[in-house]
């Protein structure tokens, strides 16, 4: 019986490995493979607990972040600046994660829809955008944190005309800078 | 030298369209009886052809825009060096007759002469030569325009000016400077983002203009000769409506930076920024009135957006429109007598024009969505964007909106048109 380099390394294993049982040398070998056997580290045991002295960092930033990922977004009512009280969560949720990171800044984007001139339009945006950015500065945000700008009707969310396309328009988008 | 419009004034004469422009894209829409049009035959220049724009055929429809013309049939060949037979073209009854001729110089620039008759005196007129480059043979036939509207009206002719407008095609936006009668399209700028309010400096050489290029709006200048741009405003917020003070040395302008939308003015070098007016509403759109003592603009401070004026220096204002709850986008004659701006009546959006001097107004369109008129350098024209057929088009009228007419029209959208002063 051929003794094969993959029987060595087998056996070297079961050394290794503190295992009891004998493989006796005249036996066949166990089944081999065609590549060479890696060599065989073994890795310390996995902890079943964690450490009495371990204290993971919650990070607040990014926890925030996942949760507004999805709320980027307040709607106005025609010719209103006003911050509805159904966005009140969402504005306290982006206020906690730029509290939570005083590095982070946003870009409130004002929009109106397609009715009337562009100027005045491109306020009506802007005092929309500083409406959400008082908001958020109430709440404790730095003003540094957050620029409004606007877009007017220039950046429609849905073109079209009717009630239903102008409502989705009359917005404040908050953008990471 | 006004006998000729004298004698119209005296006759009830009824708009019939006579020989219409040769260009396909330009289209006449007599919306009503225009007053008295001078009767006038423009012959086909001789050797025409060694132009590459047809002259006889700018010149008709130049003087047809403007409301104070009407073409007669002149299918007599002639040139500057004839000798008209007066009885028949009295008989055509036409009170002015013009005919020229194009020559190839041996440099490649064309020799364009042209000659202008009084028919009922047969006086001549006028009688100018030029030479230019091909390219600027559009320009040869307006200035030609320009010198017969001169003759016959005793007024200023406007088509040899320049317009600039926005086009927007898909996802592009393109600031465009063209002739007054929307040919001769160059593109300035190009851009992904918007661009609006463009705004001719009053010599003629630059344009203001807000971008959105940095995902917000600033104001740029570019000179319209050599493309150079430069950055005006970027400050926090929002920067906007350019307004040109008829010196040419400052700008107003409306910023957000100190919160709101409020007035400030900037020297053309983007130094001495100073704030106009303090409101806590929205303040923007300001314009000059011509002799630079006084700025209108558009206020939202007594509820809705109206128009009011204060001294250029800032100051207490004086509200100027008052009926309806939405007036914006003001415009002044060049004599400062007149404003045009838009209403809100009843959901459209339309044109109106109002005397300074008696405070009467009138709307003068029946359109729905009427946007950012300017007027023509001689007081005489507005240009404004409007829609048709489900499309943005630039819309010339007269005054009193008799006589309005569509402007080249494209496969783009086009708005936010603006009228270049005299210059050449």
């Amino acid at each position: 019986m051929k003794l094969t380099r993959h029987a060595f390394t087998l056996i070297a294993a079961a050394v290794l490995a503190g295992c009891a049982s004998n493989v006796k040398l005249d036996e066949p070998a166990p089944v081999e493979t065609r590549q060479p056997a890696p060599p065989v580290v073994t890795p310390p045991p996995a902890p079943v607990e964690p450490a009495q002295t371990a204290v993971p960092t919650v990070d607040l930033f990014s926890q925030y972040t996942q949760e507004v990922k999805d709320k980027r977004v307040v709607y106005f009512d025609f010719d209103s600046d006003i911050v509805k009280e159904e966005y009140r969560p969402l504005i306290d949720l982006h206020a906690k994660r730029l509290n939570a990171n005083k590095k982070a800044a946003l870009n409130l984007e004002g929009h109106t829809d397609e009715r009337g001139g562009r100027e005045y339009n491109l306020a009506l945006g802007q005092r929309r955008a500083e409406a959400v950015a008082k908001s958020l500065t109430l709440l404790g945000v730095d003003a540094g944190q957050v620029e409004a700008v606007s877009f007017g009707k220039e950046r429609p969310a849905v073109q079209g005309s009717g009630e239903e396309a102008w409502a989705k328009n009359r917005r404040v988008e908050l953008k990471d800078k | 030298m006004l006998d000729i419009v004298s004698r119209r004034r005296s006759l009830a004469a009824l708009a019939a369209l006579g020989a219409g422009p040769a260009l396909a894209q330009v289209r006449i829409d007599i919306a009503g009886v225009g007053g008295s049009r001078i009767p006038v035959g423009i012959v086909d220049f001789r050797d025409e052809s060694a132009s590459p724009q047809p002259i006889a055929a700018i010149i008709r429809a130049d003087l047809e825009r403007s409301g104070q013309f009407r073409s007669v049939e002149a299918p007599v060949p002639l040139s500057e060096t004839s000798s008209p037979v007066w009885t028949d073209w009295r008989a055509r009854q036409a009170d002015a007759l013009a005919a020229g001729s194009v020559t190839r110089l041996a440099d490649g620039r064309l020799d364009i002469r042209f000659k202008l008759w009084d028919v009922v005196k047969g006086t001549e007129l006028a009688g100018v030569a030029q030479a230019v480059h091909p390219d600027d043979a559009r320009l040869a036939a307006h200035r030609i325009a320009d010198t017969i509207y001169e003759k016959l009206t005793g007024e200023r002719g406007i088509f040899a000016t320049r317009m600039a407008y926005v086009t927007k095609a898909g996802p592009r936006y393109s600031l465009v400077v063209a002739d007054a009668d929307g040919e001769g399209a160059r593109v300035a700028l190009t851009s992904p983002e918007p661009i609006i309010s463009p705004a001719w400096a009053p010599n003629g050489r630059e344009l203001a203009y807000v971008s959105f290029e940095s995902r917000k709006a600033t104001v740029r200048i570019q000179d319209v000769q050599t493309g150079k741009r430069r950055v005006l405003a970027d400050f926090k917020g929002t920067n906007s409506a350019p307004a040109w003070s008829p010196d040419g040395q400052q700008l107003a302008l409306s910023l957000s930076r100190e919160g709101g939308t409020q007035l400030f003015v900037i020297n053309r070098d983007g130094s001495g920024l100073r704030r106009l007016a303090r409101s806590s509403a929205i303040d923007t759109e300001a314009c000059y009135a011509p002799d630079g003592s006084r700025l209108y603009f558009v206020s939202d401070r007594g509820g809705g957006p109206q128009v009011y004026r204060m001294p250029a220096a800032g100051g207490a204002a004086e509200r100027v429109t008052f009926s309806g709850n939405y007036n914006i986008s003001p415009a002044i004659s060049p004599d400062g007598r007149t404003l045009a701006y838009i209403t809100r009546a009843g959901g459209a959006f339309r044109l109106c024009v109002m005397d300074l001097g008696t405070g009467q107004s009138q709307q003068i369109s029946e359109a729905n969505d009427d946007e950012s008129p300017a007027f023509s350098p001689n007081g005489r024209l507005i240009v404004y964007a409007s829609r048709a057929g489900g499309k943005e088009v630039l819309m010339t009228t007269t005054l009193d909106g008799r006589i309005k007419t569509p402007l080249l029209v494209t496969l783009a959208e086009v708005r936010e048109p603006t009228w270049g002063p005299f210059t050449r």
